[in-house]
């Protein structure tokens, strides 16, 4: 398996629960000031973790998870890809979840993060099994759509073409693009806006 | 078979279909801004590549930018650094920037329509999710992250999945005081923030035909809020004429060429959406969101929920509302004291905008416990308004005149709530967090409805002042 290749996830679990968790609380935009993404995976839902002791992400259990259990409609607002580079710099390597906000999935897989969508009853379960027993493993299995942890396998999906780019490694998007070659000028002179009116 | 503009405009920039099933789609015009880009150029840099094509992108600054002293270099170090990386790699690319200096320097949703960069048929991408904005001129217009932004510099390009079309039909005409601000926030409240994941919105129907251009970018802008990616007006004579003598418009006649290709690219009579959605415009009153994401609202005559009458999904997102905004259940939103008001961002930073709010700040003086502040969305924006004298109807009546940029949507510069205050504000998320203090709290409104509490110190029905 090359290390662009992303078949599987194994790893510790986080449960984050609640829905419509926005990319402003992952990543306040007071800490976008910076010209790289270094410093991001500091700076992981600091507001939230800093009024709540107890935030899963400040939680003993929890530390070293890769695999972040959310909600419904996870990552909405701000296109931020401040917000995937500071879970993946803080340590999370794929996220399971109700759904996601279509930017910050984008956003996730420019990163080779899986993002799979599960039936809302499951993730309840899997946040509920994981809380139970943290330093078990969670499975991630992309190519078969599945997340397997302790004796249960639950299904979790991920669309055709995202799921094609992780499982072969083909998520970096700039290279398949540039493969186009000169088929990208030949489509901008048809335009008639970059032709000429 | 009728097809939509959806459809034409993805056919027209199709470059190949990839081998995951996605489509390369060439990106028409690609804007940038200082916050998103720095690490694309680095990856450019680091990849070995120029830009592909380095007269399709225009950069500006507004996220960072202060909104009182704008001389550089800026007074933050870090603002400051961000605007210098920004200049440097424009010129290092050879991508021209609407800078400071420029005259023509705003927030980058509102300088692209009005230098008429913006146009129907086009795809147009840019590191910020509020790009859907630009769908208002019959264009498909969506945010994307830093690496797609570097896709974009690299290969002019993107990878993406068509998506869903629903029709969002606006019916009937709207009541004297209810604004474009309100039929947005209407359609996210009925749709839901995530009603439109996976779908794009064309917005059709009487209300929306009949509004002007900067009304339709205000309802293209917060598609987004709803869940959709972008969403788009059909282009017609209230785009043409929009359109007509903006600088980079076609002119002459390659203006009528172009008119006749960008009419072409409309939807079609007949043709099918995957879903549709109507909303009576006639039963729309001024709104106000009383909670944390900008489907949380009620109109002004109107109490805020209770949970329970929430979907069990939802109940706790309506606790955690409850929770940070200091509200009970069956509270009426009308009268909420606020501290600060802001009239402003790339939803209602336009010359229309600051217009239906000197409207209102004729009428009174903002309040003494109020911080008001009036951030025009570019530089010719605020030229416009003070040609007309605008500035000194807002400082007579106690608003600060500030100069252009995103300021307190965002608070990435210095204007930011302190603490617990509560904001009226004419920006698009009400997100914890959002205007730059970890607690403190947002309405949304419309610039009329922000002046009018302004004035009030309070949430008020702007109609009982204008009557």
């Amino acid at each position: 398996m090359s290390d662009m290749q992303r078949r599987q996830v194994v790893g510790r679990g986080l449960p984050l629960p609640g829905n419509d968790i926005d990319t402003d609380r992952i990543i306040p935009a007071r800490f976008l000031k910076e010209v790289t993404f270094e410093s991001m995976g500091e700076h992981v839902f600091e507001d939230a973790r800093k009024q709540d002791p107890e935030h899963p992400f400040n939680q003993e259990a929890y530390q070293g998870a890769s695999v972040l259990v959310v909600g419904q409609n996870f990552g909405c607002g701000s296109s931020r890809e401040h917000a995937p580079q500071a879970l993946m710099r803080w340590g999370i390597r794929a996220i399971v979840g109700g759904s996601f906000a279509e930017i910050f999935f984008g956003n996730c897989v420019a990163l080779g993060i899986p993002c799979l969508a599960a039936d809302p009853a499951d993730v309840a379960w899997l946040q509920q099994a994981i809380g139970r027993a943290p330093r078990e493993l969670v499975t991630v299995d992309v190519e078969k759509q599945e997340v397997r942890f302790r004796d249960r396998v639950i299904r979790a999906t991920i669309p055709d073409g995202p799921r094609n780019q992780l499982v072969t490694g083909t998520w970096d998007s700039t290279a398949v693009l540039l493969e186009a070659g000169a088929a990208i000028e030949a489509t901008a002179r048809r335009l008639p806006y970059v032709a000429g009116y | 078979m009728a097809r939509t503009l959806l459809d034409k405009v993805w056919e027209a920039h199709t470059v190949r279909t990839l081998p995951s099933g996605q489509t390369q789609l060439l990106i028409g015009l690609h804007l940038i801004h200082e916050v998103t880009t720095p690490q694309a150029f680095q990856m450019l840099k680091e990849l070995g590549l120029k830009v592909r094509m380095p007269d399709r992108t225009f950069g500006t600054l507004d996220h960072i930018v202060p909104t009182t002293d704008q001389r550089r270099p800026f007074a933050d170090p870090l603002a400051e650094e961000m605007a210098a990386h920004m200049i440097r790699n424009s010129r290092e690319f050879g991508l021209p920037l609407f800078d400071m200096a420029s005259g023509r320097q705003g927030i980058v949703h509102v300088i692209g329509p009005e230098l008429g960069l913006s146009q129907p048929g086009m795809t147009i991408a840019c590191g910020d999710s509020h790009t859907s904005t630009h769908g208002a001129l019959g264009a498909i217009a969506f945010g994307i992250g830093t690496s797609q932004v570097r896709d974009v510099l690299a290969t002019q390009c993107l990878a993406m999945t068509k998506p869903r079309l629903r029709q969002v039909r606006v019916e009937g005409a709207l009541a004297p005081g209810v604004y474009a601000k309100d039929v947005i926030l209407t359609i996210i409240n009925v749709l839901g923030v995530k009603g439109g994941v996976g779908y794009a919105y064309e917005y059709a129907g009487p209300v929306i035909e009949r509004m002007s251009m900067e009304e339709r970018l205000t309802v293209c802008n917060m598609s987004i809020e709803g869940g959709a990616r972008f969403g788009y007006v059909n282009p017609d004579a209230t785009t043409f004429e929009y359109l007509r003598g903006r600088p980079y418009a076609p002119a002459g006649e390659a203006f009528d060429r172009a008119v006749a290709w960008w009419t072409s690219m409309a939807t079609e009579p007949g043709a099918r959406f995957d879903d549709v959605a109507r909303i009576d415009g006639s039963t729309i009153e001024p709104v106000v969101t009383w909670g944390i994401n900008p489907g949380m609202s009620i109109g002004i005559s109107q109490r805020i929920p209770a949970p329970e009458s929430a979907p069990e999904p939802e109940r706790p997102t309506y606790r955690e509302a409850l929770a940070h905004m200091g509200f009970e259940p069956g509270q009426p939103i009308k009268g909420t004291k606020i501290d600060v008001a802001f009239v402003g961002s790339c939803t209602n930073g336009r010359l229309s905008d600051l217009r239906a709010a000197a409207e209102v700040a004729r009428r009174g003086k903002v309040a003494r416990h109020v911080r008001a502040l009036i951030v025009p969305g570019s530089q010719q924006v605020a030229r416009a308004a003070e040609a007309e004298g605008l500035h000194e109807v807002f400082q007579e009546a106690g608003f600060q005149w500030r100069k252009a940029g995103c300021s307190m949507c965002l608070g990435m510069n210095d204007d930011k709530l302190q603490g617990r205050e509560m904001s009226a504000s004419s920006s698009n998320r009400n997100f914890i967090g959002r205007q730059g203090s970890p607690t403190g709290r947002t309405l949304l409104m419309s610039p009329a409805m922000v002046a009018a509490a302004a004035i009030t110190g309070a949430v008020a029905d702007v109609r009982e002042i204008l009557r």
